[in-house]
């Protein structure tokens, strides 16, 4: 497939018109010593069939949460999306566009990351947000920047029920930003007040937390950890909030989400989308884009990108983060779909998956040979089960019985396999996945 | 004159959501609820409902369809932003990625369930890996400034297995601001390399600032002007003799497809921008994918996990035992679904389209600046690549800057190219057509601007009033800092 429009003719007059005689031509300043003497060693191009039936036939070798039915969690989560998130968020002036450089040009996309960060806010309690970074985890990084440079402190208390993933990651980016990550154990599955001495920049807790479990001591964690003078930092879920009180009540400081349950299809694990807020304290080191609203010449209301002297193209070195192409699309697709939850939506849909856990928690602890990780803790939308198998032999044999559940995880006390239940499943399916699980991974199974 | 392509006029300016809510309106819908009803402890649960806007489906649909009218993407039209490489984005990669085959899979899956999809990412790496003459590649940096990071760690992760992290990196005046905004992020500390007159990197000059504290040089080549580095084997040279690492930034890959390599050059690094090179569209300001690609000594670094093949049972799998890994630095497998997409244009061109590309990009740009140069002379007299950075200088005579140029060009239908970049050319305006344009296209822009070039001497007036044909005129960006509006 070819996506050049020239005809022979273009070309020779294009090269005419530059004093050239060939494409070559064009090159011929280029050292000869760098130069590809051959052609990549890449098969041909091919036509769109083609080209669709190599794609399909690369699908088509892959099980989805279509044809298994998707009870894994453990960040990505099988929400419905609506049927109009796409049809808006595909318009072609919107994913084709770049950053809106131009505002004249941009006011679309300008518009809806404003009401964006502006249903963020809402649901959060807080007071700022921004134009989206780019997943859950490096949200978490940003978040940890924010604090190590606005307490001039070192030190990120993190709880062991933030997920492993988010840890991960921030481990990774702390080799460079120079800050260290101490782990406060949650035996017993949920976190106990950590102690904030002078030099912690942040306290960091998931809510619901990595093991599915509400966070019984949040706010007390959050007000020692303002008390010792760090940021308080909550990893949300921000389809638990119209159940759940906001991370601003809550008492923290930035928050921050894996935002791939706002309308975006699981896609393998991206693009998701990074959500970050926090209050107007830290609003000029918040990294990445933020739009704010303001007048034209002829006094008309409009959209601008805005506070850009925080960012790399301006700042440089100094910028508060390197972030520059981000999740917008994500964002408009979340703003999308939050308009059409509106608040009795969010508030069913929590109420849906919260109810929907505690029914499968109960089921499944009672197959023989499984538990309940945590029996004392409140799930939301997902739980951690025990198992006398293996939690990854478990997870294959439910493969097999056509149920996706998963991911096995390290947690206190040993390991442990997530099951998620979202608005989707029925009841149906959950009296099924406990039957199977009673094959699968009861007592009397084959080791 | 056209008027703009994101026109004034039509159905009114749309209000807020927030304005169209109606208490007790709702666009979604579930099922009766089958189980029985769970609360939460009274602590933790929310008092009140958080201040979404209440809307009917339908009012939904017509907000975000006339917000995307007043929006202007390739589709729209010409978008010439030079450094973004803003070229068409074929809809068939669109509808591959939508697959369910790709779209329904959880990132959690065990490997055998995902056999396709870890196919296509070893596919891709390995074609990514012959693109630029580099041996292994991550896929998962999200964005090309995730890739400049992840490089710049996977420099700190060597240095500090050789026994000193090393505290510098070299970038050009040149660069992008990502550059040196990754470089402090990873802990390093920028030290600037001036352009000489040719608007290249003064080889004199650059072998005075390395020593061994220097860990990398950053430089994209083509570099920032649209220039090729033509010392840059003399470069690289100077950066291995003093033990760093040369790192190229990938932003302007598309002028060299095919023909030369970054291995070839002698780069140990690259990042890739897959949503400029290979069409994955930018999405407003993202999604993007920034695959890094490096050399054999440095493989050991790459973030984990990475995709490994069996040759023996062609089977695919994770392969997270990576003791020298910098980590992750994605909280999945960086993004999937614009991977597909940049898979599918890599395939669909193979290795005689991809060499084409280039081709025409460079082409479109030679002869875009051939047409305009005399009106808007070149800031350095070198052959541009894939794209050219001009001067409005001549025009501050008439008190007309680049931005007015910018603003006339909306009115008279065209996207403007960048302006005010890169920062050491005065007036700048960067023009990147890419190879997806047409000559009448490249004839009727370059027409526009010589007319603007025209009116700047005659009326500048209409210049400093434009645009006038856009939904909003131009806006108060101080204002906008000032009194600060970032929600409803």
């Amino acid at each position: 497939m070819r996506f050049a429009p020239h005809t022979d003719e273009d070309v020779r007059e294009m090269l005419a018109a530059c004093g050239l005689g060939s494409v070559d031509d064009l090159f011929a300043h280029l050292p000869p010593g760098v130069v590809l003497g051959r052609d990549l060693d890449l098969p041909e191009g091919i036509s769109e069939p083609e080209l669709v039936r190599r794609m399909s036939a690369l699908a088509a070798r892959d099980r989805t949460a279509d044809d298994l039915v998707c009870f894994a969690g453990g960040g990505a989560y099988d929400h419905y999306v609506p049927a109009l998130v796409w049809a808006l968020a595909g318009r072609s002036e919107f994913y084709t566009s770049y950053t809106p450089y131009q505002p004249e040009l941009s006011q679309g996309v300008l518009q809806a990351l404003f009401e964006y960060q502006s249903m963020i806010c809402e649901l959060t309690a807080l007071e700022v947000s921004n134009a989206s970074l780019y997943d859950g985890s490096t949200a978490l990084v940003e978040a940890a920047h924010m604090a190590t440079s606005a307490t001039r402190r070192g030190r990120i208390l993190v709880s062991e029920a933030v997920d492993e993933r988010h840890r991960e990651t921030l481990r990774t980016y702390g080799a460079g930003l120079g800050y260290a990550i101490e782990l406060v154990p949650a035996d017993g599955g949920v976190t106990p007040v950590p102690a904030v001495a002078e030099d912690v920049a942040a306290v960091v807790l998931q809510h619901p937390n990595a093991y599915g479990n509400l966070e019984p001591g949040i706010r007390e964690a959050f007000a020692a950890a303002r008390a010792g003078g760090a940021r308080a930092i909550q990893v949300f879920d921000p389809l638990s909030l119209g159940l759940l009180a906001p991370p601003g009540e809550l008492g923290a400081d930035i928050a921050v989400a894996e935002g791939q349950g706002l309308g975006n299809h699981l896609n393998y694990g991206g693009p998701y989308l990074g959500v970050i807020a926090a209050r107007m304290q830290d609003v000029r080191r918040m990294p990445g884009r933020i739009v704010g609203e303001t007048v034209d010449v002829d006094g008309a209301t409009g959209y601008v990108l805005t506070l850009q002297a925080r960012e790399q193209h301006i700042r440089r070195e100094k910028a508060t983060s390197n972030i520059c192409t981000n999740q917008t699309l994500m964002a408009v697709a979340a703003a999308i779909y939050l308009a059409w939850l509106g608040p009795d939506g969010l508030a069913e849909l929590g109420r849906h998956a919260r109810s929907k856990a505690a029914y499968a928690a109960e089921r499944l602890a009672g197959v023989p040979g499984v538990r309940l990780a945590f029996p004392g803790a409140t799930p939301f939308k997902e739980f951690a089960l025990r198992t006398d198998r293996d939690p990854l032999d478990v997870q294959a044999a439910l493969i097999a019985e056509g149920f996706l559940v998963g991911p096995a995880l390290a947690a206190p006390g040993g390991p442990v396999l997530m099951v998620s239940t979202t608005e989707r499943r029925t009841r149906e399916e959950i009296d099924a996945l406990a039957d199977a699980l009673g094959r699968a991974g009861g007592a009397g199974a084959a080791r | 004159m056209s008027g703009a392509p994101v026109r004034r006029g039509g159905p009114p300016l749309p209000s807020t959501l927030r304005e169209l809510s109606r208490p007790g309106r709702r666009a979604s819908g579930f099922a009766t609820l089958d189980v029985p009803e769970a609360g939460v402890p009274g602590d933790l649960a929310r008092e009140g409902r958080p201040g979404l806007p209440e809307v009917a489906e339908r009012d939904i649909v017509r907000h975000f369809t006339r917000l995307s009218q007043m929006n202007y993407g390739v589709d729209t039209g010409f978008y010439p932003l030079g450094s973004c490489t803003m070229k068409y984005n074929p809809k068939v990669a669109e509808a591959t990625a939508a697959l369910p085959g790709f779209a329904r899979l959880h990132p959690h899956q065990p490997e055998d369930t995902v056999q396709g999809a870890l196919e296509l990412l070893w596919t891709l790496e390995r074609s990514l890996c012959e693109v630029t003459g580099m041996h292994r590649a991550t896929l998962q940096p999200p964005a090309g400034a995730a890739g400049e990071l992840t490089g710049l760690l996977i420099m700190r992760g060597y240095h500090t297995k050789n026994g000193n992290p090393r505290s510098k990196i070299v970038i050009p005046d040149s660069a992008h601001g990502t550059n040196p905004a990754s470089v402090t992020m990873a802990g390093y500390v920028p030290v600037h390399a001036p352009s000489d007159a040719r608007g290249l990197v003064d080889l004199g000059q650059l072998e005075k600032l390395l020593d061994e504290e220097v860990a990398g040089l950053m430089l994209t080549n083509p570099n920032t002007l649209g220039l090729f580095e033509e010392e840059i084997e003399g470069i690289a040279e100077a950066v291995h003799r003093v033990g760093g690492l040369l790192y190229f930034d990938g932003a302007n890959l598309n002028a060299i497809l095919g023909r030369v390599r970054p291995g070839d050059m002698g780069y140990d690094i690259v990042h890739m921008n897959v949503h400029k090179t290979f069409a994955t569209p930018h999405g407003g300001g993202g999604p993007g994918a920034g695959p890094v690609a490096v050399v054999e000594r440095l493989e050991p670094f790459l973030p984990a996990p990475v995709v490994a093949h069996d040759e023996a049972t062609g089977r695919f799998r994770w392969d997270r035992d990576r003791p020298d890994a910098i980590g992750r630095v994605h909280g999945f497998h960086g993004n999937f679904g614009i991977l597909v997409r940049a898979f599918a244009y890599v395939l669909a061109h193979g290795h005689d389209g991809l060499r084409e590309v280039g081709e025409r990009a460079v082409l479109n740009a030679n002869y875009l600046a051939t047409l305009v140069r005399d009106a808007y002379p070149l800031a350095f007299p070198g052959r541009p690549m894939h794209e050219f950075v001009s001067t409005a200088r001549p025009l501050k005579a008439h008190g007309v800057r680049a931005m007015d140029v910018a603003k006339r060009m909306i009115d008279l239908g065209f996207h403007p190219s960048t302006v005010y970049f890169p920062l050491i050319v005065e007036e700048a305006m960067m023009v990147e057509p890419t190879e997806t344009e047409s000559k009448e296209t490249l004839d009727a822009f370059a027409e526009a601007l010589l007319r603007v070039a025209r009116e700047a001497a005659q009326d500048p007036e209409l210049l400093h009033d434009a645009p006038t044909t856009t939904p909003v005129r131009r806006l108060d960006e101080a204002r906008a800092a000032r009194d600060l509006r970032v929600r409803w």
